[in-house]
């Protein structure tokens, strides 16, 4: 254990901690905009220094691991001067169209700018942008609001590894893109939709966000509904109709998602949802109310049992329902009905 | 003060490429005595005082030991041959002339680590070394210098050389790790240093080409001869650079304390055509630029740091009254910004405001807040980029605010006037 | 899973068989590919050069249905080469003899003619494998959905207690489950022979415990498969299906078969939130709510119990099944005291040693893996360290391969295979409802070889007739080199040109799996 002192307070770190992790431990909030969990530190956007006695300049606090008897200060003039200018150069290359961008209410440099009191640039703007490119069925991708932090591409490469996105060119013409300049949609990329949900601006934005603010969603934590992995992630609920999907740290998934726990929640809005229970008369099945339609499954099979005895009814349960619906499903057939004919679909 | 030539010592007199020749003037004698006693050559490396050549000046001997000390299955030993300082050209003249000696040097360096394979990261815009590299290292390795068990010591050495892509950046140790790992080369945080955690992640010594050729000398003649050249924080010699308006411009090896009046005066031959002197650029393209009050600086890393010049990698680049600094450091801020990998928000978008605000001296259209916010940015940028590119790139002109204040006028009627 | 979905970035090699990851468990795909960034060696075991093939160090194209004899293969070399585990072999298994007299036979040389694959290709793949010191072993229904699946299954756990590779860290037998609670739906005993955690109806201890904890008397007599209530329907035997969240129209092989069987029945219940192709053919559908409709805990692959929570209303007078089914009970009259799903798990946790730990309030906090017996228990991320669930020691069950039931002939001369894509989920209830991923494919396709099409004169995107003894379909042609000479691959999600027309329902004497992924067919261009 390292003995750290963080704006006066005295803390215990394990080796091997960084400043951030540290800052974090004590509850002390550190802008931050290239760093992410389970990636590893690179230290590019310079927005997270720290000032740490001894040190001739000030330190990035998501890289630089603490030692021992380290004295940090998380803000002061020197620490407030230097992010106001790292947010004045990413405005000047980054196209301030927050009325009509899909991130308002989400985007990181807003945020700082306005907790750095940054109304303006003092800088000119440099950057010749590059054009959108729309042609994903799931998400857009805007150059003109990308402030490089590089999170996107490290996403797609380290945690993804499907390598899709790559940075082009250098210095000040440095440009995330695809190989040969490509559309996504002519791309190799697998719409996971995890460069998306890293995005700190509204550089890459789902097709799905212009239509809320995050304001005006509420999150609820669930489990993804698709395959055996168990992702968790958030739905982002407005006005009663899911808009969006997050990714969450679970332990199974580490904050990504594949396309179909990112992009396919339509279906539970659906118009086609069945509303009411159907009973099919006349050989056509017609809307009708709870108690006739359970009235008419009881009956039948209370009819059938009688008849045939419990084993000439059988219940298929379902591999996409919850443990507490399949659990009495299952009592359903073994203990009200007296069959073991249960079964799912666990083989096909 | 005399020239001395430890580095270029036959330089010139012999050829390039044959082994024979480099071995007839006492060449890898210091390798043979390397492997007889390895545990000695980082003793010996740390109380020669030698320090890296190639512009920070980092103790030799303590960067082998972070190397020798980390325990691992493989081990590398780069040489940092991609000398992209504009200005400088001393490891391009020791290339040329002796590459044995580096050579030696790796291997040295290589028994002391416990390294078995070492790479020269050639800059690409010297594409006629690549032939004298390839032919010398083919030599050596037919005589036994490099390759398995060299010169009988049981030891296994070999090195290959490798083309850089172009970018002035991977002269910084990491991005050139990157750039030999086959990846767009860009530096990388640290810790972990590369003697850590570097090629592959495996602990690797990265040093420049002229501190590699220092190690046969300090070796062969032992620590206290090496410590009796040079200063006493700054032992040895140092290879110079002396270009721009000069005379007698080349590459000039003398030992470390030499001034920069004796540089420009004796060597160099003053400034052509009876112009007057007006600047100086210390230590490279990302040095800082001094007035002639300052020539009799000693070259030095502490003497240079202390006057507010730059040691560097020991270039001068002398600018004489017809100049015009503005011009100068357009030229050198163009240079960065082209340069700049682009990873770190200060270098990548700093470098262009920086260019942008020096045009505004240059056409008049400057203001006062204009020279504030380029000072501003400059020590941002000095104090808070992710590499030596970005932190150095402003120093031409930090220094030249300092030294020649005269150039930046501004001109605050200016907004009243623009419409 | 025995081991943890965590685990796999620490590998030092990974061996995928059977199994398309990154289109089917795309998250798991991911991390196999996290841990080849980090040096793991990959090795992929495939009839279809799929993604991950890539990323592999060794690519073994298997011709499909020879997935046991790849396996006895690698086995024929670690013990031919010494690479074996024997202290593990000594210590914790048993039968090795009768191993190593079915491996024997499975040389490099024969199995590279089995399987179409080079000999050396398979030695590599087993020297890489068992030197590895973590090495998971991922598995799906390439290994399973063969009427050899429980042979299939059971070499891949000879193959890792050969090596000594379960109850370690980052190794392990790792089954990917296809679907978000396929594992809880087992673990609940929704399978006709076991009750919840396994406990088994043919014991009479069991029985009795669940007839008390239930207060009714229980039936001892086995119940049946899936497949055998379509042919159990067909004979007249079974009158009444209840099928809930379930589309046998789409999912289940020989749906000609399958049509006729739910067309024939009696009394058909179908229990829903879309009117599906099955739910088409009911006489009466229930709506129910879905996931993001009501509250619950799902149980993943790795055995590790999670919560859904409620985010909107359900549509209309939609319902949560449980609900529903509670009613139902009420009217056949046996009352549930349930009021919640809360109260459902805490009567799981009654009745299952397995699920004992669990309760809503510890998994707000935690999700641990079962087996997780008492709520201070930290859940078991690793099974069988130390003892296997049968005692001390495990037993190898070898086998020899036997080909698929349905071999191409001269009337079928190709192998169809069947599977998922990325885009779309099972049967697209849910996926086909999003226009975006209809966009990106919409229609059903058939990949098959260059040479293959050349052949019969099939173009890239041109439409095709498949044709099996069961049935047709058409569809349009991807000619692809993902598929060998010999071998089509279809995805078996879409209505219109329904894979599963064409598959053949003979199932695994033992697991009653189907072969889904091997019958003969023929190709016509249209």
């Amino acid at each position: 254990m390292y003995k750290v002192v963080i704006d006066g307070q005295p803390s215990e770190v394990t080796n091997g901690t960084t400043i951030l992790a540290a800052c974090e431990q004590l509850g002390i909030e550190i802008p931050t905009l290239c760093y992410l969990k389970h990636l590893t530190p690179e230290g590019s956007c310079r927005i997270c220094v720290v000032e740490v006695k001894g040190a001739r300049h000030l330190q990035i606090a998501c890289a630089t691991p603490c030692t021992d008897g380290m004295e940090i200060t998380t803000m002061n003039e020197r620490i407030y001067a230097f992010r106001h200018m790292i947010i004045e150069l990413l405005l000047a290359n980054h196209h301030a169209d927050c009325f009509n961008c899909s991130a308002n209410g989400s985007c990181k440099l807003y945020q700082y700018a306005m907790d750095y009191d940054v109304e303006q640039t003092r800088f000119e703007e440099v950057t010749k942008f590059r054009p959108k490119d729309e042609s994903s069925e799931f998400f857009n991708y805007d150059p003109s609001k990308c402030i490089l932090c590089r999170r996107c591409v490290r996403t797609c490469n380290q945690l993804q590894s499907n390598h899709t996105l790559s940075l082009k060119n250098r210095g000040v013409a440095t440009w995330v893109g695809l190989p040969f300049d490509k559309l996504f949609k002519d791309s190799n990329c697998v719409s996971c939709g995890n460069c998306v949900s890293v995005c700190p601006t509204g550089a890459l934005t789902t097709k799905a966000s212009k239509k809320y603010r995050s304001w005006e969603v509420t999150k609820t934590r669930t489990t993804c509904p698709y395959c055996g992995v168990g992702c968790q992630m958030d739905l982002l609920v407005k006005n009663g109709k899911i808009v969006g999907v997050e990714p969450a740290d679970g332990p199974a998934n580490s904050n990504l998602l594949c396309v179909k726990g990112k992009f396919a929640y339509r279906f539970i809005n659906h118009p086609d949802r069945l509303k009411t229970p159907l009973v099919r008369k006349n050989g056509v099945l017609t809307s009708t109310s709870w108690d006739e339609a359970l009235d008419y499954v009881a009956e039948g099979i209370k009819r059938i049992k009688a008849e045939s005895g419990p084993d000439a009814i059988a219940g298929f349960a379902s591999a996409r329902a919850t443990n507490e619906d399949n659990y009495v499903f299952m009592k359903m057939m073994r203990a009200a009905i007296g069959t073991n004919n249960v079964d799912h679909c666990a083989r096909l | 003060m005399e020239e001395l030539r430890v580095v270029l010592s036959k330089a010139g007199d012999i050829s390039p490429i044959k082994s024979s020749e480099y071995v007839s003037v006492g060449g890898y004698e210091g390798l043979r005595k390397a492997v007889e006693a390895p545990e000695k050559v980082i003793e010996f490396i740390k109380a020669s005082g030698l320090r890296g050549r190639g512009g920070a000046g980092f103790p030799t001997g303590l960067k082998l030991s972070f190397t020798a000390n980390t325990p691992a299955d493989q081990k590398y030993i780069v040489c940092n041959a991609d000398e992209g300082e504009p200005g400088t050209n001393k490891d391009r003249v020791i290339m040329e002339e002796i590459p044995h000696r580096i050579f030696e040097g790796m291997a040295i360096a290589a028994v002391a680590v416990g390294a078995d394979q070492g790479y020269i990261y050639l800059r690409a815009e010297y594409p006629h070394l690549k032939k004298i590299l390839e032919e010398a290292l083919a030599d050596a390795r037919e005589h036994s210098f490099i390759g398995p068990n060299i010169v009988n010591s049981g030891f296994n050495f070999d090195i290959q050389l490798f083309i850089g892509a172009g970018a002035y950046v991977c002269g910084e140790e990491t991005a050139l790790l990157d750039s030999l790992e086959g990846k767009r080369g860009e530096p990388r945080f640290k810790p972990p240093f590369p003697g850590v955690a570097g090629l592959w992640g495996k602990p690797t010594l990265v040093n420049n080409v002229e501190t590699l050729a220092n190690l046969p000398a300090i070796i062969l003649n032992g620590p206290e001869w090496f410590r009796q050249i040079g200063t006493e924080k700054c032992p040895g010699t140092k290879v110079f650079t002396l270009s721009g308006n000069i005379l007698n411009p080349g590459v000039y090896e003398y030992p470390i304390g030499v001034t920069i009046r004796e540089l420009f005066e004796d060597v160099g031959g003053c400034c052509p055509n009876g112009k007057k002197l007006y600047a100086v650029q210390t230590g490279g393209a990302s040095g800082n630029i001094i007035p002639p009050s300052l020539l009799d600086t000693p070259m030095d890393i502490e003497r240079c740091s202390e006057n507010g010049a730059t040691f560097g990698a020991g270039d001068l680049m002398f600018i004489d009254e017809d100049r015009c600094l503005l011009d100068v450091l357009e030229n050198l801020i163009e240079f960065f910004e082209h340069e700049s990998c682009g990873k770190c928000t200060p270098c990548r978008t700093g470098n262009p405001q920086l260019l942008a605000l020096i045009r505004k001296f240059k056409n008049g259209t400057a203001k006062q807040s204009d020279l504030e916010l380029m000072l501003e940015l400059g020590n941002v940028m000095v104090g808070g980029c992710l590499c030596g590119l970005g932190q150095a790139a402003p120093n031409p002109i930090l220094s030249a605010v300092r030294f020649f204040p005269e150039v930046f006028k501004v001109n605050n009627n200016y907004e009243r006037g623009a419409s | 899973m025995t081991n943890s979905i965590a685990e796999v970035v620490d590998a030092d090699a990974i061996l995928v068989i059977g199994s398309n990851t990154t289109e089917t468990h795309p998250v798991i795909g991911a991390k196999i590919r996290q841990a080849v960034n980090r040096g793991a060696k990959l090795i992929v075991a495939e009839p279809r050069e799929i993604p991950l093939a890539q990323q592999a160090e060794i690519f073994l194209p298997l011709k499909p249905g020879t997935n046991v004899a790849f396996l006895n293969g690698l086995m024929n070399v670690i013990i031919n080469e010494d690479l074996m585990d024997e202290e593990y072999v000594k210590n914790r298994t048993e039968g090795f003899e009768e191993l190593w007299d079915i491996v024997k036979e499975y040389t490099p040389e024969k199995v590279g003619e089995i399987c179409c694959i080079d000999p050396e290709d398979l030695k590599a793949a087993a020297r890489i494998y068992a030197k590895a010191e973590r090495a998971p072993i991922f598995y799906a229904m390439g290994v399973t959905q063969h009427s050899t699946g429980t042979a299939g299954v059971m070499s891949v756990a000879n193959l890792a207690l050969l090596c000594g590779k379960v109850g370690k860290y980052g190794c392990g037998v790792n089954p990917l489950r296809g679907q978000n609670n396929v594992q809880g739906a087992c673990d609940m005993g929704c399978l006709p022979g076991d009750y919840t955690g396994y406990q088994k109806v043919a014991n009479p201890e069991a029985r009795a415990k669940f007839e008390k904890a239930w207060g009714v008397g229980l039936s001892s007599r086995p119940g049946l498969t899936i497949t055998e209530v379509m042919d159990a329907i067909e004979s007249g035997e079974v009158r009444c299906l209840y099928i809930m969240g379930e589309n046998p129209m789409v999912s289940d092989p020989n749906l000609n078969h399958v049509e006729h069987a739910l067309r024939s029945c009696e009394l058909l219940i179908v229990q829903d939130i879309f009117l599906t192709e099955t739910a088409e053919l009911a006489d009466v559908v229930l709506p129910a709510t879905c996931y993001a409709e009501k509250e619950g805990t799902v149980t993943n692959t790795e055995r590790r119990v999670q919560m859904i929570r409620r985010a909107v209303p359900g549509p209309g007078d939609s319902r949560d099944d449980w609900m529903i089914l509670s009613e139902i009970m009420h009217r056949l009259g046996y009352d549930n005291e349930f009021s919640s799903p809360q109260e459902v798990l805490e009567e799981i946790a009654r009745v299952t040693p397995s699920y004992g730990g669990f309760s809503f309030e510890r998994l707000e906090k935690v999700q641990p893996q079962w087996p997780c017996p008492t709520p201070d228990h930290p859940g078991t991320p690793i099974l069988h360290v130390g003892k296997f669930s049968r005692g001390e020691r495990a037993i190898f069950k070898p086998s020899p391969c036997i080909l698929g039931a349905e071999l191409p002939d001269e009337e079928y001369p190709l192998i169809l295979t069947t599977g998922r894509i990325l885009y779309h989920y099972h049967t697209r209830t849910m996926t086909g409802k999003n226009e975006d991923l209809n966009r990106v494919v919409g229609r059903s396709f058939v990949e098959i070889n260059p040479t293959d099409a050349a052949k019969l004169g099939i173009e890239d995107g041109g439409r095709v007739r498949v044709t099996s003894r069961r049935g047709e379909v058409e569809v349009d042609a991807r000619v692809t080199n993902r598929v060998s000479e010999g071998v089509i691959f279809m995805p078996f999600h879409f209505v219109d040109g329904a894979a599963n027309r064409l598959t053949n329902n003979v199932v695994d004497p033992i697991a009653k799996i189907p072969e889904y992924k091997v019958c003969a067919a023929k190709l016509r261009a249209m």
